[in-house]
């Protein structure tokens, strides 16, 4: 029996997973238009490829990858392009962001795909793979995965495989591993394979027994080695994934640090088992589970293609009429959606119908009275009530000192708080500002350095200029001086014309004597 | 008596002997306040201060010759900072212009005549073109300062504010209502 660690704090809001695990994961039905941002990752937006009317296929890149961190988007079924515009997207900014439209044709035809044998392809070529599929973390975070297989920088010895899915509500994580738990394993070998990693340590939270027993099985029957899935205690954010770290190897990643540095990787369920499919398949990730939950008739996971609007997902549910919020994510950590328009991106994990009787809007906001119960909540180990202070006073610096970039915004300091206030917003406040001065004092110096450039580039063709003139007069000069002498020694010369016979003579009549 | 006075005097003598080998070995070349504070201004070398670039007025500031309220594009955030370096009291903006929010320059590539006279103008070197060439400005080194409008002899160059999207989107200050508890 391995050993388990403790992360400071966490805490136990009530899970509400059971509504939406009844029933196995249903595909969800074709939507009557899909709208597709071209940036759904972390990194620069993929740039599109193709163009208004053209006729595409299930699974044909749409979006190309542009830059190093990027990745690439594709269309979720068979269909036509409409419109490549902006439009309102699933982020909290409730601003427009370029998105294309696919309207389906029905025939959910697949383009031409072939999986490729990952023992006899190249590291790069598979990360190449990856790329070219579009295949980005599913947590949450969506970062380009990669980049995240890629040991070269730093030796990794553990791999982690995230299914702990500790957000109350959702449970596309847990059916997923419930029902394909042979191919989840299989990527987590691949990103073994990849990172040369020694073991993969799986963490399930230990609300999911159906989960844990199923990959367990699926572990034996494939008898993979070096695999070990383990129970980890349902706590309130123990799905983070420096907490699962921390539970699972003891391992604490200090401040500033990537876990990679110390050895260890991290990926969710959800993106091992879409690098299986885009590896093994050649499957691109153009849906995803999703949970639809709160406020709906019937709770449920749905297989949902990248791009289909939420309010016909949440229709699927039978979404209640007094709902008055879409919530993407969960009650812990999610955003309000700007819409119900707006199409599921790789982001979405499940979508939360609320109602005022589901969320009853927050009690008023009192002052903060240093009761501290939020430090003993705190997951990172900081100290959010003084966090609070030199959030609100402004003072970006103080924040810094006290570590707001370890702060991993999952609202359990929200969540215990007697006075109500919303102090994740107040951190999301200020490393938002922290990032624009970091950016703008880089761009200050660039401005600095092109201006001294500049200057000096003046300075240096005024003094060539300088020289350039001064060598053409001295040129001048000389030519002057030059065409003086000679003109003086013309002169001379033409003057006294006989006098060389003169100098010559008596040379010659002297050597006329010596030879005499 | 004498033995104490010597023993004083030799250590006045070592003392100085140190601190005049400091002085040359620790000499600082240039002044560093300039520096800190050239550090804090935007460098957009607009001359909106009245001096013809960042540094100069960094320079002022330095000797006490200049305010430090002067430099639009820092704003009252720039202010603040130039406050807490120089250990003044922040005071309102007063300069000659008004505060505005950040903006790029913006060349009408139909008008352009290609005279290269707001290439000469840029102190950053954002404008790339040439004689009778379209011009056109690199929006990303571009310090939003304006000295290419006046010299544009066809009046093709505008300046465009910086509009929010979602990649320049941040957070806002949380609002909401303290009511009394009852």
């Amino acid at each position: 029996m391995r050993t388990l660690y403790k992360f400071h704090g966490g805490v136990h809001p009530p899970t509400h997973k059971a509504e939406s695990t009844h029933t196995s994961i249903v595909r969800a039905a074709l939507p009557s238009k899909l709208v597709i941002p071209l940036h759904q990752h972390v990194g620069n937006r993929a740039k599109p490829l193709v163009q208004v009317g053209d006729h595409v296929l299930k699974g044909q890149k749409i979006g190309l990858p542009e830059g190093r961190q990027s990745s690439a988007v594709h269309a979720s079924t068979s269909g036509t392009i409409t419109a490549i515009d902006l439009q309102l997207v699933a982020h909290p900014s409730g601003l427009p962001d370029l998105c294309i439209t696919l309207v389906p044709d029905g025939k959910d035809e697949w383009i031409t795909h072939q999986g490729v044998d990952p023992s006899q392809t190249p590291h790069s070529e598979l990360r190449h793979q990856l790329r070219k599929a579009g295949v980005v973390g599913l947590g949450g975070a969506v970062f380009p995965s990669d980049l995240k297989a890629d040991a070269r920088h730093h030796k990794i010895t553990t791999l982690v495989i995230n299914g702990a899915e500790c957000e109350p509500y959702i449970t596309c994580d847990d059916m997923l591993m419930r029902e394909r738990a042979a191919d989840i394993l299989r990527g987590a070998e691949l990103m073994r394979e990849l990172l040369g990693a020694k073991e993969v340590l799986i963490g399930i939270e230990d609300n999911k027994p159906e989960a844990l027993a199923a990959m367990r099985q699926a572990a034996l029957d494939d008898k993979h080695e070096h695999m070990e899935v383990i129970a980890v205690p349902t706590l309130y954010p123990g799905g983070g994934a420096k907490q699962l770290i921390r539970v699972l190897t003891g391992i604490e990643v200090a401040a500033g640090v990537r876990s990679t540095e110390m050895g260890v990787q991290c990926f969710n369920v959800a993106t091992v088992y879409s690098a299986w499919r885009a590896i093994a398949y050649g499957e691109p990730l153009i849906s995803r589970i999703v949970t639809v939950a709160g406020n709906v008739e019937r709770a449920q996971n749905y297989e949902v293609l990248i791009g289909t609007p939420v309010n016909e997902l949440v229709a699927l549910s039978g979404s209640k009429p007094d709902t008055d919020r879409h919530i993407m994510g969960g009650p812990m950590m999610g955003v309000d959606l700007p819409a119900a328009t707006v199409g599921v991106i790789k982001a979405t994990n499940c979508i939360i119908e609320s109602s005022p009787a589901l969320f009853p809007p927050s009690p008023p906001t009192l002052p903060c009275i240093r009761c501290a119960r939020c430090a003993e909540v705190c997951p990172a180990d900081l100290q959010p009530q003084e966090l609070y202070w030199f959030a609100k006073a402004k003072d970006f610096g103080k924040t810094q000192e006290y570590h707001l970039f370890d702060c991993i915004e999952c609202g359990a300091c929200s969540y215990v708080c007697p006075s109500h206030i919303p102090l994740v917003q107040y951190y999301l406040f200020a490393k938002g500002e922290i990032r624009v001065r970091r950016q703008e004092k880089q761009s200050a110096d660039k401005a600095r350095e092109r201006h001294e450039f500049r200057e000096l580039r003046i300075e240096r063709e005024k003094q060539e200029k300088a020289e350039k003139l001064a060598a053409k007069e001295k040129a001048a000069l000389d030519a002057k001086k030059h065409a003086a002498i000679s003109a003086q020694l013309q002169a001379e010369n033409s003057a006294a014309g006989t006098g060389d016979s003169h100098i010559l003579e008596p040379v010659q009549s002297e050597a006329g004597l010596t030879k005499e | 008596m004498l033995s104490a006075l010597l023993v004083m005097a030799g250590v006045a003598i070592l003392l100085g002997a140190v601190l005049g080998f400091a002085a040359i070995k620790f000499r600082v070349e240039g002044n560093p306040l300039v520096d800190k504070i050239d550090a804090i201004l935007p460098q957009t070398q607009c001359g909106q201060c009245g001096f013809p670039g960042c540094k100069p007025y960094a320079t002022a500031i330095a000797a006490g010759e200049a305010n430090i309220n002067l430099c639009p594009p820092g704003g009252e955030d720039g202010i603040q900072k130039l406050a807490d370096l120089l250990g003044m009291e922040a005071i309102p903006f007063g300069g000659n212009t008004q505060l505005k929010p950040k903006s790029v320059a913006f060349i009408d590539e139909n008008t352009c005549i290609g005279c290269t006279l707001c290439i000469q103008a840029c102190p950053v070197d954002a404008i790339a073109g040439a004689a009778k060439q379209m011009h056109t400005i690199i929006a990303a080194e571009c310090t939003g300062c304006e000295l290419c409008v006046a010299p544009c002899p066809v009046d093709c160059i505008s300046m465009l504010p910086i509009e929010e999207n979602i990649t320049n989107w941040k957070w806002r200050y949380p609002v909401y209502p303290i009511q009394a508890a009852k």
